[in-house]
């Protein structure tokens, strides 16, 4: 292990750390003003990856292929928010886990009735497919420098728009006191419709930048719903900027659990013992870190109410 | 005013545990012989989702990780038949006190917590069984394991008759469900129910509210790890996947869809969710999404499961 297998990892795991971020952002807001707990977030990531994969391959354009992916998304999502979510807000968490789930379940066949039951292959873009020299010795995919500079480029675009707009501030106060917000005057099942469309859009969005790194395949959105509700719990529900930090801290982890520990391990223990104990260790490393943060702070460490 | 249930209704579970009792015996003559694993399977799944709607209907706590119980339960099984054990009731056993031990330390931290802060702690806590399983190679890793050494009845039982686990596993989930049901009402079920209600009141009532949650957690859990053990006889092959979190997420909807905290809401969830599966399977690959509608329809118009459509004015017990 040298000092450049270990800044690629940490680079991977930034990267990785701001596409949760993109799920997360959406889902805490989300549960932060209407205390509503949606699993069929990721079910928007997975339409985002197929969208985004279909239209590249059928256009060759890739930034067209994003933007059709968050367009169709946001479509989705519009009808999805009028014609289910909307109706559980005055629900309890149960009937909220229930129905969405009910929703990943329809995505789930409606993407195989669209795509079929096999993975889809997509494909990054031709101009971005190399490695860029970043140090003399650190060459590092150029697709992957894309998804951390769009990562911190939409990262700094929400914290304008959540801390320095009008609709912002209408969110933040939707999200720390919503019957106070709704005594001011503000409309905030209106926020809620432009958070939730907000959220689809950013999902959709990490779901067509992390296409061409990982598997189009039925059943991703269930797999990153996990990390992303694990973000949310650990920055505090509400809080974006919580979300952020949480989001790097799990990426980091994650990714430096899978890299490091099983040749760690290897270094101190048996290697049979430490080539079923490596790959576990890192696996659960998020959750004992989520564990952690409970422990000390109940409430995660941004606690967004009041 | 509440009526005395008449005596069909009295009778009704009698006459269901003798038709399922006879089942195995009529279902050569009617061609319907592949049913019975099916409805071993139901009973099997029924105790796991009878122990959930304790907690969750009776406990109020919302737990998404019961299925890490199951896992437990099918792995300690597995660990043993893998050890050379050959004693069904030793394994079956020991399951139980496995899984009820995970829960003991699971529910001792977790219920630390609440609301959805305790639903989030569940389901990590499954999701780290999920990768523990994923991580022993020695019982297959993510491939799973087959059990091929049979687990033993002993007393003359297993060449009695080819379905004679079918009759074990009906009587212990009659036994499991009627216990459960006994319960609800004693002292303890309606302390639970009280803690569901108001917390605060049953503390100032001096009941232990940390320690009665406790221990029908645990109970819950060791519960759970027998239908995880009894899965294991049934399938003769365990993997990973049932401790996934859908997995827990589908035990959490049969039992809403059946009838959250409603004595026959757990066997209800069961038999409509998985005989629904099955049927659908049979026409169309496509077997997913109908059951999600249902989902999103019950959710809105049957909000207290279908159990509660047959009760008719009468409140629920």
């Amino acid at each position: 292990m040298d000092a450049i297998f270990i800044i690629e990892q940490i680079l991977n795991g930034l990267g990785y750390g701001l596409m949760l971020f993109l799920l997360a952002a959406g889902l805490t807001l989300v549960f932060g003003i209407m205390d509503t707990m949606n699993l069929a977030h990721g079910s928007l990531y997975m339409a985002g990856a197929y969208i985004a994969a279909q239209v590249h391959q059928a256009s060759g354009s890739f930034v067209g292929a994003v933007l059709a992916a968050i367009a169709a998304t946001v479509l989705v999502s519009w009808l999805l928010e009028i014609l289910i979510v909307r109706r559980l807000y005055p629900r309890d968490h149960l009937a909220q886990v229930i129905a969405t789930f009910g929703i990943i379940l329809i995505a789930d066949d409606g993407v195989k009735a669209l795509w079929g039951p096999s993975p889809l292959l997509a494909s990054m873009p031709t101009a971005l497919a190399g490695p860029v020299q970043l140090l003399a010795e650190l060459p590092y995919s150029a697709y992957r420098l894309l998804l951390l500079g769009a990562g911190l480029l939409v990262a700094a675009g929400l914290y304008l728009l959540v801390n320095h707009t009008r609709i912002g501030m209408l969110v933040r106060a939707g999200a720390s006191n919503r019957a106070m917000a709704e005594l001011m005057g503000v409309r905030v099942d209106r926020v809620f419709s432009f958070v939730f469309a907000l959220g689809a859009a950013l999902a959709a969005l990490a779901g067509a930048l992390m296409g061409p790194i990982s598997a189009v395949q039925i059943g991703m959105g269930e797999a990153i719903l996990i990390p992303a509700l694990v973000v949310i719990v650990i920055g505090g529900i509400g809080s974006v900027r919580g979300a952020f930090i949480a989001a790097l801290l799990v990426g980091l982890v994650d990714t430096a659990g899978r890299a490091f520990l099983p040749p760690l391990l290897r270094a101190v223990l048996p290697p049979a013992l430490a080539a079923d104990l490596g790959p576990a260790l890192a696996g659960i490393a998020m959750y004992l870190l989520m564990a952690a943060v409970l422990i000390l702070k109940p409430a995660g460490l941004f606690p967004a109410r009041a | 005013m509440k009526r005395a249930p008449g005596w069909l209704a009295r009778s009704l579970p009698w006459l269901l545990l003798l038709s399922l009792a006879l089942f195995p015996l009529l279902a050569p003559s009617l061609d319907l012989d592949y049913y019975v694993g099916f409805i071993r399977h139901l009973l099997i799944v029924m105790m796991a989702a009878t122990s959930l709607n304790f907690i969750l209907g009776y406990g109020g706590m919302v737990a998404l990780g019961h299925s890490g119980f199951v896992g437990v339960g099918a792995y300690t099984v597995v660990a043993l038949v893998d050890g050379g054990v050959t004693s069904a009731w030793g394994a079956w056993l020991a399951a139980v006190a496995v899984a009820g031990a995970f829960a003991a330390v699971i529910g001792a931290v977790s219920l630390r917590t609440r609301g959805v802060y305790f639903l989030m702690i569940t389901l990590a806590f499954s999701q780290m069984l999920h990768h523990l399983a994923v991580s022993l190679s020695a019982y297959g890793g993510d491939d799973g394991y087959s059990l091929h050494a049979p687990l033993l009845l002993g007393v003359g039982l297993d060449d009695a008759h080819p379905h004679v686990l079918y009759w074990v596993v009906l009587a212990l989930a009659a036994l499991l469900f009627t216990f459960s049901c006994r319960l609800a009402v004693s002292r303890f079920g309606y302390a639970l129910r009280g803690i569901r209600d108001n917390e605060t009141r049953m503390a100032a009532l001096g009941y232990p509210i940390y320690r009665i949650k406790l221990a029908a957690f645990i109970g819950a859990g060791a519960v759970a790890g027998l239908a995880g053990a009894l899965l294991a006889s049934h399938n003769k092959f365990v993997s990973p996947s049932v401790m996934h979190w859908t997995e827990s997420a589908t035990l959490l909807v049969m039992v809403v869809i059946g009838g959250l905290g409603r004595r026959w809401g757990g066997p209800a969830g069961v038999a409509l969710w998985l005989t629904l599966a099955e049927v659908l399977k049979l026409y169309t690959e496509y077997w997913r999404w109908p059951m999600g509608l249902l989902l999103v329809l019950i959710v809105f118009l049957a909000p207290k499961g279908v159990v509660s459509l047959f009760e008719g004015p009468r409140r629920a017990g």
